[in-house]
C-alpha cells in the first residue's frame, strides 16, 4: 500500500518547502541581531548577537507610539466589531423575518469588499467631519468591513446549533435576549476567539487605511512607521530588518499562541486580508 | 402536559404574541448596529465612489460632470491598461503558481495517507500569511535589492552573471514582485489542499486502483474532484489579493521603475491623493471593485455547480 520510500518522500517535500517559507524570515532575524556598523547590503551571519539594533530601530523608526496606536486601532476594532457582529450573526442564524437574505447578501459584499475601492470617498467624506488624521477615521471603517466578516461568521455559528436548544428556552418563556446570552454565547467562545483572532490580524496588518488617514506622525500606526522608516533609511538594513521584526512580533505571538483559530479561520474560507 | 409547564408555555405566549418568539422587530434591533456602522462606513462609501467616478474633480474645487469620461479613459489610457495588465500577470503568480505546486503536493500525498506531525508544518507554511505585509515587503526589496541575498546565492551557485538590482530591472521588477506573492501564497494552499485530500474516503482509491487507474489518472478521477471546495477557497483567496494588491508593490517597488510595475490599487493611490485627480482615481477603483467581485463570483459559481 504506502511504500516507506514515499512516506520519507513527502517528509522531504514538506521540510522543503517549509524551510522555503522560514528563509527569508530567518535571513531577516539574523540581520536585526548582526553588528549594526558592519557594511554591505548582503546577508552575513553575525558572529555575536546585537540586541542593541532594536533599541535603535524602536527610537529612530518611532515605534513605540507605532505599536500603541496599532494597539489602539486593533482593540477597538476588534471590540466594536465583536459587539456588533455577535447580535447580528444571532438575528440572521436563528430567526426569520422580512428581508433576511437580502440583509444577509449585503454583508456578504463586505466579505470581498477592498478598501481600495472605498478609500477614496473614506477619506473626503471622513476629512468633511474632521475624522481623518484621528483613530476613529481608521476605526469605524476597520470595524464596518469586519462587522461584515463578523455577522457572516457568527450567522454560520448560529445555524449550527442545534434548533431544539432553542426552542426548548422559548418554550420556557426565555426571551430571545436570555437565550444568547445564558444558552448560546457559552457555546459560541471558540468561534467567537476565531473571529476576534481574524479582525485582530487583518486591522493590524492594514497599510492603505492608515497611509491615507493618518498623516499626523504621533498616531501612525506601526505598518505605516515601518514604510515611513524605509523610505528614509534605505540602506540601514539592520535597522530595517530590526524594524520589521518589532512590527511583525506581536501578530506572531498571536499566531503562535492562538494558531488553531487562525488556520481554522482560513481554511473555512475566511475571504479577506 | 403538566399543569406547571402548561402554564409557562402560556405566560410565555402572552409576554410574546408572535409566537414563536418575539415582536416581529426584533431580528431588526438585533442587526441595527452592525448594519449601520457597515452601511455608513463600507457600502456608502462603495457608491460614493461609484458617484465620484462620473465627475472630474480635483479633490477641492467644484466638481465637473464626466459622464462616462473617466472610464473611456480607462480603456484608453495605456498606463491604466498596463496596470490592469499586470495585475493579471500578479494572478499567474499569487494564484496559479500556488495553486498548481498545492494541488501537484495534493497529488503526492493522497498516495500516502495521513501524515503525522503535520500540524508543526503547518504552523511554518502559515506563517507568511501572518506577517504583516509592509514587513514581508521591506524584507524582500533587501533580498532582491542589489548585491543582495539574492544575488548572493547566485553567485554562490556560479551564476553571479545574472545577478543585478533586480527591482530596477523594467522587465524583472513585476516577476520579482509576484515571486513574493508566491511565496505568500503556496504555504496556503498546500494546508489547504493535503487537509482537503485527507478527507476524501480511501474507498475511491481502492476503486480508482481496482479499475487499473494510474496516479494520474487517479488524480483528475479522485483528487481534483475531491478537492473542489478547497480549490474555490484557494482560487477566491489569491485571486482577490493579486488584483487589490497594494502594499507590496507601494513599500517594493512604488510602481517602479517608470510604471512597469504600476497596479490598479496603486494607481488609486497615486491619482487621487497626490495628482488630484480624484474622478478618474473614483472611475479605477470602482472598475477594480467590479471585477473583484465578478471574478468571486465567477468562481464560487463554477465551483458550487460541479457538486449539485
Amino acid at each position: 500500500m504506502i511504500s516507506r520510500t514515499e512516506q520519507v518522500g513527502n517528509y522531504v517535500v514538506l521540510t522543503l518547502f517549509s524551510l522555503l517559507a522560514l528563509a527569508p524570515i530567518a535571513a531577516l532575524l539574523l540581520t536585526a541581531l548582526r553588528p549594526a556598523e558592519s557594511l554591505g547590503v548582503g546577508f552575513t551571519f553575525p558572529h555575536s548577537l546585537h540586541f542593541h539594533n532594536f533599541v535603535d530601530a524602536w527610537h529612530t523608526g518611532e515605534f513605540s507610539s507605532g505599536l500603541r496606536s496599532s494597539a489602539i486601532v486593533t482593540g477597538a476594532t476588534v471590540a466594536i466589531a465583536t459587539t456588533l457582529s455577535i447580535p447580528a450573526g444571532y438575528a440572521l442564524g436563528t430567526m426569520r423575518f422580512r428581508g433576511d437574505t437580502v440583509l444577509f447578501s449585503l454583508f456578504l459584499v463586505g466579505l470581498i469588499m477592498p478598501f481600495e475601492a472605498t478609500i477614496i470617498p473614506l477619506y473626503y467624506d471622513l476629512r468633511r467631519v474632521q475624522l481623518t488624521d484621528s483613530y476613529w477615521g481608521v476605526i469605524l471603517p476597520s470595524a464596518a468591513l469586519s462587522v461584515a466578516f463578523g455577522t457572516f461568521w457568527m450567522r454560520a455559528f448560529f445555524l449550527s446549533t442545534p434548533r431544539s436548544l432553542i426552542e426548548a428556552a422559548r418554550i420556557d418563556g426565555a426571551t430571545s435576549w436570555r437565550i444568547l446570552v445564558s444558552i448560546l454565547l457559552p457555546f459560541a467562545r471558540p468561534a467567537i476567539l476565531t473571529m476576534m483572532v481574524l479582525t485582530f490580524l487583518w486591522t493590524w496588518n492594514d497599510f492603505l487605511l492608515s497611509l491615507v488617514m493618518l498623516s499626523n506622525p504621533a498616531i501612525q500606526t506601526a505598518p505605516l512607521k515601518l514604510a515611513l522608516f524605509q523610505g528614509r533609511y534605505t540602506t540601514d538594513v539592520t535597522g530595517l530588518a530590526a524594524g520589521s521584526m518589532i512590527v511583525a512580533l506581536p501578530v506572531v505571538a498571536v499566531y503562535l499562541v492562538l494558531q488553531r483559530h487562525f488556520i481554522r479561520g482560513v481554511l473555512s474560507g475566511a475571504v479577506k486580508g | 402536559m403538566s399543569q406547571e409547564a402548561e402554564q409557562h408555555a402560556l405566560r410565555s405566549r402572552r409576554s410574546h404574541p408572535r409566537s414563536p418568539g418575539e415582536p416581529r422587530l426584533v431580528p431588526y434591533l438585533y442587526l441595527l448596529p452592525a448594519l449601520g456602522l457597515y452601511a455608513v462606513f463600507a457600502l456608502a462609501p462603495l457608491g460614493h465612489a461609484a458617484w465620484l467616478s462620473f465627475f472630474n474633480w480635483d479633490g477641492v474645487t467644484p466638481a465637473t460632470w464626466a459622464g462616462f469620461g473617466n472610464y473611456r479613459a480607462i480603456l484608453s489610457d495605456p498606463q491604466i491598461r498596463s496596470a490592469f495588465v499586470h495585475s493579471f500577470v500578479l494572478v499567474i503568480f499569487y494564484c496559479v503558481i500556488p495553486v498548481l505546486v498545492g494541488l501537484l503536493l495534493a497529488g503526492i500525498f493522497s498516495r500516502a495517507g495521513s501524515v503525522r506531525g503535520l500540524s508543526g508544518f503547518r504552523t511554518v507554511l502559515f506563517l507568511p500569511q501572518v506577517i504583516p505585509t509592509v514587513a514581508l515587503a521591506v524584507t524582500w526589496r533587501w533580498i532582491f535589492g542589489p548585491d543582495g541575498p539574492f544575488d548572493q546565492i547566485l553567485r554562490a551557485v556560479g551564476l553571479g552573471s545574472l545577478a543585478r538590482a533586480w527591482l530596477g530591472d523594467f522587465t524583472l521588477a513585476l516577476p520579482a514582485v509576484g515571486v513574493v506573492g508566491s511565496w505568500v501564497m503556496y504555504g496556503l494552499c498546500m494546508v489547504l489542499f493535503i487537509a482537503g485530500v485527507q478527507k476524501i474516503p480511501q474507498s475511491l482509491y481502492d476503486a480508482a486502483r481496482v479499475d487499473g487507474a494510474g496516479p494520474v489518472r487517479e488524480f483528475f478521477a479522485v483528487t481534483l474532484p475531491g478537492l473542489r471546495n478547497e480549490l474555490v477557497v484557494a482560487v477566491v483567496l489569491t485571486l482577490i489579493s493579486a488584483l487589490r494588491s497594494f502594499d507590496l508593490v507601494y513599500v517594493m517597488t512604488k510602481g517602479g521603475p517608470g510604471t512597469s510595475t504600476d497596479v490598479p490599487a496603486l494607481e488609486v493611490y497615486t491619482r487621487a491623493f497626490e495628482f488630484g485627480e480624484v474622478g478618474s482615481a473614483a472611475a479605477v477603483a470602482t472598475t477594480l471593485a467590479l471585477l473583484i467581485f465578478a471574478v468571486a463570483f465567477l468562481v464560487t459559481r463554477l465551483g458550487s455547480r460541479g457538486t449539485t
